[in-house]
This record gives structure tokens, sequence and C-alpha cells, in this order.
């Protein structure tokens, strides 16, 4: 049975999830759900997903949602290589030590950086709040300084070794978001910078697919100053 | 061949494994981390987590961090009776479903809520910044209304039926923080109530024992 996807592409988790699926050809039905758009607040959405959220998948009347989840979900499911989310008790502790502190670690202070300094002005009209800016930056670089000097120290490929791991698909897809307003987590972290090449390389061409409208916006707004000179 | 749990009962995620290893009768070595004292930034516990956070487990010399992580791996390595966190692959990824949204989608907000009305004050010296507030209250108020209309949107005991399962104890400890500033998640949420209530009553006498602390402070905050 195929998987119904629901996905925006912008979102880092519907990118990871898209990334997984590709690189372990799985067939999937397209479902674009346009976030800016609002298409995850209309009626019909919320009768299938009440809270909300992308990416989610539907497969034989079965929703799933949560992109980790999923994820776990097909690895036992599907006939998926075990470097990707080892059945070892003691490699899965140490994945799960990465993805679990991934969501409040790395994902939160960087999308929260997305959201006032891109997001909200869209949304709203409004410059951002100073004192959010601010907030939102430092919260952003700690959580960048603590990906290149804690998990990327040990010098390997990748975040467990030579292989590609779910955890690395998460973590690349939210390290690319805030080139969308200028600030790309690669500069002056030249280990977070060869880790990044190295998960380009070893999935592409899906890898630029999934973040295709993502470097378009982000060339786009490296035209602008006015968030760049404040970072 | 011991367990050592490092921890302090204020923080939420250490309360659910405090809880959880006493309910499954776990031995473990009690290594107390009081973050109010910096046990967390010592260099003895830096040894064991450079991120210098709370909970932690060393296992017989294998560190584990992050409480959901310690969760499922603790189920899968000492015994554990299969309703906490089932083998059958559906059922853990609806488990799933809701220990992955409940970091970002519940303990974001209420944790933050607690850090900017509560903590930071207490470090600081200053009053919150109204901004903040402003941002993360209405997250935390939308995010117990979802407990209660859609997770809870059903007639059973815990989350996920007649048992607890690891979810339930992580989104508890959760909803207790708040009442330390003096938001109580239940108020006007008859699920949420009935349901904190019964996880309540199912994991006695170890549930008052690990909000103990932050009972007392709640209380001594309302005079």
């Amino acid at each position: 049975m195929t998987i119904q996807f629901y996905y925006d592409i912008l979102s880092q988790p519907c990118r990871t999830l898209y990334l997984f699926l590709k690189l372990n050809n799985l067939s999937f039905n397209k479902h674009v759900i346009n976030l800016a758009k609002g298409h995850h607040r209309t009626e019909e959405f919320k009768k299938i997903n009440p809270i909300s959220l992308v990416p989610f998948i539907e497969e034989n009347g079965v929703i799933l949602r949560e992109s980790v989840g999923i994820m776990r979900y097909l690895c036992r499911e599907k006939n998926i290589p075990d470097h990707w989310y080892p059945k070892d008790h003691k490699s899965q502790a140490k994945i799960d030590e990465f993805i679990e502190w991934h969501h409040i670690g790395l994902r939160f202070p960087l999308t929260m950086f997305f959201r006032v300094c891109h997001l909200e002005p869209l949304l709203t009209g409004k410059e951002p709040l100073k004192s959010d800016v601010e907030w939102s930056i430092s919260g952003m670089k700690i959580s960048c300084n603590v990906m290149e000097n804690f998990w990327l120290s040990n010098d390997r490929k990748f975040l467990f070794g030579d292989h590609l791991t779910i955890a690395d698909l998460l973590a690349a897809m939210e390290i690319e978001q805030p080139r969308m307003c200028g600030y790309d987590p690669r500069n002056g972290r030249p280990k977070l910078t060869a880790y990044m090449n190295n998960i380009r390389a070893e999935t592409n061409p899906y890898y630029d697919e999934a973040c295709e409208l993502l470097n378009s916006i982000s060339a786009k707004k490296l035209s602008k100053q006015e968030i760049k000179s404040n970072l | 061949m011991s367990l050592k749990f490092y921890y302090d009962l204020m923080s939420q995620p250490s309360r659910a494994i405090y809880v959880f290893l006493k309910v499954t009768g776990i031995k473990f070595e009690s290594k107390p981390t009081i973050l109010g004292k910096l046990g967390h930034k010592s260099e003895e516990f830096l040894k064991i987590n450079p991120i210098g956070q709370v909970p932690v487990i060393d296992d017989n010399g294998f560190i584990v961090r992050e409480s959901v992580g310690i969760l499922r791996y603790l189920c899968r390595e000492k015994g554990i009776p299969d309703h906490w966190y089932p083998k059958e692959s559906k059922a853990q990824a609806k488990l799933d479903e809701f220990i992955e949204w409940q970091h970002i989608g519940l303990r974001l907000p209420c944790a933050f809520y607690f850090k900017l009305k509560w903590l930071e004050p207490r470090l600081t010296g200053e009053k919150p910044l109204e901004s903040e507030i402003e941002r993360f209250q209405p997250l935390m108020l939308d995010s117990c209304d979802l407990m209660e209309t859609f997770w809870l949107n059903h007639n059973k005991k815990f989350l996920f039926g007649n048992h607890l399962t690891i979810a339930d104890l992580l989104a508890v400890m959760e909803l207790e923080q708040p009442k330390l500033c003096g938001f109580d998640p239940r108020q006007g949420r008859p699920r949420l109530a009935a349901y904190m209530a019964s996880v309540k009553s199912e994991t006695s006498p170890y549930y008052d024992e690990a909000n103990k602390i932050i009972d007392k402070l709640a209380s001594m905050s309302k005079l």
C-alpha cells in the first residue's frame, strides 16, 4: 500500500521525511500542505489532523504524526538498512540521545529565530521587536556551538560514524532553515561545515531537491541587509 | 551492577524518571544533582554530561542522557511490563506520536513560562520581560487545551488506555510545573483534572514523593 505523505517542503521535519522516503525508495503520494497559505488550518485538513501539524503519513487508514515517530515506525515496518536506526540497544539509546535533545536543543532555537525574523514579520507586516531579535539570535548561536563543540567533537563523517542515521537528516534540515533569514550556521564552524557537506554529498540529488525552495528564498534574502547587520 | 541516577526533583523529566524507577521497582543509586546549587556545572557532573543537563543514568558504565531515550532504554533492558512502552509496532508509533510532540508541544511552553515567571527572577532579581511572557503564556494555554480536547478526547483512564505508559509520566510532570507560578492547568479542564488524578493515584506514593519539593514551593509562593 502506498504511503500518503502530507507535507510542506519549507518545514524542516517535512524535508527530513521527504529525504528519508526518497533515499529508501519508499513510494508515496504527495499531498502538499502550504503552511504560509494556512492550509493546515482549514476544516478539511483538521478533519484528518486536528492538531494541524505536518508532516504526517497515512497508510491503510492509520495516521501517524511526528517525524521521529514516523521514521522509527518505517524503520521497523519496511525493509530499511539497519544503519538508519540500529536495532542494537545501546546504539539506539545513543541515537535517541541526540534525537530527543534536538527538539528543544536545536530545533526550537533555530525555529524561533526563523519565526521572529522571517515568519512573524511576513504574517503581521510589522518589524520584529529588538529584544526578541537579540534573544532569538543568542539562543540560536549557543545551539549551533553545541553542535560544533559537543555533538560533532569526535570528527566522524556523520553524527554516529560512517553511516547516515535518521538523526543526521533531522539535524541537517534544522541547520539549513535559518539561511532563509540570512544566517548560515556553517560560517565560523568548520566541523559543522564538513558535516553538512558530507550529508549533502551522501544524499544528493535528493538533498538539493528538498532544499530547492529554501535555497531560492535564501538567495533573495541575501540581498536584504537589515537582519544580517544584526548578526 | 548498579544503576546511578543523576537528577533534581525540580526538573520535570527527572521526576518522570524517578517515578518510573520507583513504580517499576528498578534499584538505583541516587545521585541528586541540585541545579540551584550548580550541581550540573560541577566538574564531576560535566564529565558525565558535558551539556550539563539532568536527568542522566549510568548503567554499569553506559551513560544515557535525555529522559525519553532513558525510558525507552530501560524498557528494552530491564524486563519492564510491556504496557509501559508496547513492543507492538503501531501501538509504539502512537506512543511516539505523543512523546515526540510533547517536547515542543507541551514541555516547552510550560517550562518556559516557569523559567520566565519563577526561575529567572529568582536568579537575577529582575522582573521578567512582558513581551516574552506574552509570547509563552498563550502557547501554554493552547497546549493545555490540546491536552483536554485532542490527546484526552476519549474516555480512557490514561493517554493510551487503562494502563500507564511512559507518555503519562512525561505529560503529568510537565503539567505540574506551572503551579509554581500560580497556574494550575486542571482548572476549567475536567478531563485533564481527572486524568492527572488517575496518574497520581496509580503511582502513589511515589507521585507525591517526586512532587514534594515543588508542592512545598508552590504553597509558599501562595502566601
